[in-house]
């Protein structure tokens, strides 16, 4: 029982480190881009969540390990996090009813 | 490693094996790796909380929301550059990341020396990036007059969600150059080579330490990814 807790220490050339850096370098850049250049609308949008999520991906998968951890803990890990989404649903119909709202008894209301 | 843990199941009936074992579910995991984990998942509850008040916030304002582009951009010899500071904190923080992320593989392979020397530069790296945000909210504060409650750009929420979002994650940051700098002592010392027990714990030390104290850090420079997309650039 206790042995199967032990890490099993492995570790990885350097070059894997530098490479997920250089990326993380890179996407950064063309995140930042985006803002530079202007781009406006749905574009701008997925771009933005294409490269956080791109970036997010990289350090969570090697910087953190979790692409070598067993599934138990990557998914005890990843499916509570999908309540996040959930809770965006919620706040996103509770922030339009409170805009409509507003609109209404800022401008109709008085 | 040894002939117990080659025999575990992996992927999916992996993770059967391991929840319906009875005993401890996460295997191969440190019990130091695994609460710090936690940690962090409750910690992402925490920022997403901050970030969807936010997008909340900015949904259901009348009033126009400043244009974060304009607000934080940098005079730079005379040319206005958008966003100039914050590229640059985000640059600083993935390198000090990527520091980290060697620092934990030469902790692994037992070079000492080198593991303290890649701590202290990701402690530096952290460092420099909160001096950075020190130099920007005094920047903000004192020369843009933006308060918790009004500022001359737009919306009121503005301010209370800057300060309250990049306060909390600078406070992070700040909490591990800490403990990056006491890592860093404790490596160049040989604690972790020697096993020298803690102070406060009185348990022995391994370099494992090093491992959780670079989730942390990474973790630290994730949730700057989230901010930088959801507050500055969006």
């Amino acid at each position: 029982m206790a042995q199967e807790n032990k890490q099993e220490v492995t570790t990885h050339k350097i070059g894997v480190y530098l490479w997920i850096w250089g990326l993380l370098f890179v996407f950064s850049f063309f995140s930042y881009m985006v803002d530079y250049l202007n781009f406006e609308g749905l574009l701008r949008w997925t771009l933005i969540l294409l490269f956080m999520f791109t970036k997010a991906a990289l350090i969570m998968a090697i910087f953190m390990h979790l692409f070598w951890e067993r599934w138990t803990i990557v998914n005890v890990l990843l499916w509570p996090m999908s309540f996040i989404l959930v809770f965006i649903g919620i706040m996103v119909a509770e922030s339009e009813y409170t805009f409509f709202t507003r609109l209404f008894y800022f401008v109709v209301g008085t | 490693m040894d002939h117990v843990t080659d025999k575990l199941p992996k992927g999916l009936s992996g993770l059967a094996h391991d929840l319906g074992s009875d005993q401890t579910a996460f295997k191969k995991v440190p019990w130091g790796k695994a609460m710090m984990w936690i940690f962090l998942l409750s910690d992402t509850f925490i920022f997403s909380c901050f970030l969807i008040s936010l997008m909340t916030a900015r949904a259901s304002t009348t009033v126009e929301w400043p244009n974060a582009s304009e607000v934080f951009g940098l005079n730079f010899f005379g040319v206005e550059v958008p966003l100039l500071l914050i590229a640059i904190m985000t640059f600083v923080l993935i390198t000090s990341s990527g520091t980290m992320a060697i620092a934990v593989k030469f902790g692994y392979e037992k070079k000492r020396k080198l593991c303290a020397w890649f701590l202290l530069l990701t402690a530096i790296g952290g460092l420099t990036f909160v001096g950075m945000q020190a130099f920007e909210w005094t920047k903000l504060i004192f020369h843009e007059g933006i308060r918790p409650w009004s500022n001359p750009f737009g919306a009121a929420q503005f301010g209370s969600f800057f300060f309250m979002v990049t306060g909390f994650h600078g406070t992070h940051v700040s909490i591990g150059v800490i403990f990056l700098f006491i890592m860093a002592r404790k490596t160049w010392r040989g604690d972790f080579d020697t096993a020298r027990r803690g102070y406060f714990t009185s348990m022995k030390s391994n370099y494992e330490a090093i491992e959780i104290m670079g989730l942390y850090w990474h973790f630290v420079d994730l949730v700057w990814v989230f901010i930088f997309a959801f507050f500055y650039l969006w």
